[in-house]
């Protein structure tokens, strides 16, 4: 299968691999996927006072189209707001890394990874209210 | 003569996929070239030098491909492949006895043109069994005793799987068959040239070869059909009744003389070469377990031919992981790899469970396969594995000591 370069890029050369404090307040987790379809990926964001994301980090296990969408959202969620995150569309993860149409499936699982990310944020902040 | 050099160029991958194909080795070229152009004649004509000529080779051959397996050589045919050998084995004896029998016996890890072929009758009204394997990848005895009725025309096994290299006990397996009068199959195109294999000891009757597979020609490949007791066959192609009658169409010279200098070189050279690669096999797995944790082996390790291993890395994606070792051309079990989007069905069916599956690659060594390229291979590959269990979250997971299996993954 031929990818693009900025797939193989990606694939080579990840941003921002490694975890967060998935106990912290400020930091929100999503783990989507299952090992048995072959790719999981855990993405964590960590929101600053301002709101804005500060930092995101991500593991996947899963083929190198997982790995480079995964590693893309990262670079793309920061400095944005939480909301603004939440816009981000698989179509787009898709595009950019010119997935070929079997590959599909792991932008989409990029963007449910951004979106339990929120989610588990948004839960905890609930809480703490 | 370095061989090594001439098979492969340096820009290349260090080719790791035997089970996949072959290089031609240069000696079987050699033996080809003069039948592209001087003799060039048509081996059925009868009439010139020419055709003469060309029939000598092809009958030369046809003796090569028998010696390798101790059949006759009237007992050999001409095919253009294994999977049209194994079409022609079960498809062709199943519609000629179909009067008096009905139902096939055949294993879950056969290759697909075995598994269709059998669909394909079960379609037209065949009754058809298929044997699991155990956890090892070999079948129980037993069950396939138990799984032959007197209906039971045709026994198919594969002597060895392509996925896994496990050789089945082919000898214990002719010796029920021709207990229960039924005829045995063995799709034996992993096999042949690799294992000793003799149709008479093994009780076989059908046999399929491929030359692409053994150092030759691709688009050749052979069927063995037993005379005594015969075999009967239907044909698939029918025209001019060359092949005994069993495939008709012009035999293709070069490639048949090309299957047969290949038959030769790997009867020659099979003692050593057996000797050579379980060597290189030992030092790949050595090599590996001693840097790598978490990693099994699928399929029995005894019972296996030399020039494969099939590995699954723990907590690491195939395809991912192919990409990484781009300087090795192998293959994986991962469904990534394929459109299919499943995992290795052979993997499967020994039990392995999907997610491991996913893990796996299959490592073929071969002829040219040197110890500095395996020894290159384990330094990469321990050096990717590495790079993506820091990346995976299932390393992660399992470093902190929980079980994957505890977590409820939602499937997509």
């Amino acid at each position: 299968m031929a990818y693009s370069d900025k797939l193989i890029d990606h694939y080579e050369n990840p941003r921002n691999i490694g975890s967060l404090d998935k106990n912290s307040e400020d930091v929100g987790t999503g783990l989507v996927g299952a090992p048995a379809c072959g790719d999981v990926m855990k993405l964590q964001i960590k929101v600053g006072a301002d709101g804005l994301i500060e930092d995101a980090k991500f593991k996947t296990f899963g083929c190198g189209s997982a790995i480079a969408s995964s590693s893309l959202v990262t670079e793309w969620v920061k400095g944005k707001t939480v909301d603004e995150a939440e816009t981000i569309k698989n179509t787009d993860i898709a595009k950019h890394l010119a997935l070929p149409p079997v590959k599909i499936h792991c932008s989409v699982l990029a963007e449910d990874a951004i979106k339990a990310a929120i989610a588990d944020y948004r839960a905890k902040t609930k809480k703490a209210e | 003569m370095n061989v090594q050099t001439q098979i492969r160029r340096n820009d290349q991958p260090i080719y790791l996929d035997y089970q996949a194909t072959t290089p031609m080795d240069p000696r079987v070229l050699e033996a080809m070239m003069p039948y592209f152009t001087h003799q060039f004649g048509n081996p059925h004509s009868r009439s010139h030098s020419y055709g003469w000529e060309a029939e000598e080779g092809v009958e030369k051959a046809r003796g090569q491909v028998a010696k390798l397996i101790g059949a006759d050589e009237k007992e050999v045919i001409f095919t253009s492949g294994a999977t049209e050998s194994n079409n022609l084995a079960i498809r062709g004896v199943a519609e000629f006895y179909k009067d008096r029998k009905n139902h096939i016996v055949t294993t879950v890890t056969e290759h697909k043109c075995v598994l269709d072929t059998c669909r394909h009758l079960q379609e037209q009204g065949f009754e058809v069994t298929y044997l699991p394997v155990q956890k090892n990848g070999l079948i129980d005895l037993d069950e396939l005793r138990a799984a032959i009725t007197d209906k039971t025309v045709v026994v198919s096994v594969m002597a060895v799987n392509n996925e896994i290299g496990v050789i089945q006990p082919l000898a214990e397996i002719g010796k029920i068959c021709r207990e229960k009068k039924t005829f045995f199959h063995t799709d034996a195109a992993q096999a042949a040239g690799k294992i000793a294999l003799d149709v008479e000891a093994m009780n076989i009757d059908l046999m399929s070869i491929s030359g692409h597979k053994i150092y030759g020609p691709k688009g050749i490949g052979a069927l063995y059909v037993r005379r005594k007791p015969r075999v009967r066959l239907v044909p698939l192609i029918v025209g001019g009744g060359q092949e005994r009658g069993f495939r008709s169409g012009t035999l293709p010279t070069p490639l048949c003389v090309g299957l047969g200098a290949a038959a030769e070189i790997c009867m020659k050279e099979m003692g050593d070469e057996a000797e050579r690669l379980a060597k290189l096999q030992a030092r790949m797995l050595k090599g590996l377990q001693s840097k790598l944790t978490d990693i099994v082996v699928n399929g029995d390790l005894e019972h296996r031919i030399p020039g494969n291993l099939n590995i699954s890395f723990a907590y690491v994606e195939g395809e991912s992981l192919m990409m990484g070792i781009k300087n090795l051309a192998v293959s994986s079990g991962s469904a990534c790899t394929s459109a299919s989007l499943e995992p290795s069905y052979v993997l499967r069916a020994l039990g392995v469970e999907e997610d491991m599956a996913h893990t796996s690659l299959r490592i073929g060594l071969g002829r040219f396969t040197t110890e500095h390229e395996v020894d290159t291979a384990v330094e990469e590959l321990v050096r990717h594995v590495k790079k993506l269990r820091e990346m995976s979250p299932l390393w992660e997971m399992a470093q902190e000591g929980i079980d994957i299996k505890s977590i409820e993954w939602a499937a997509h």
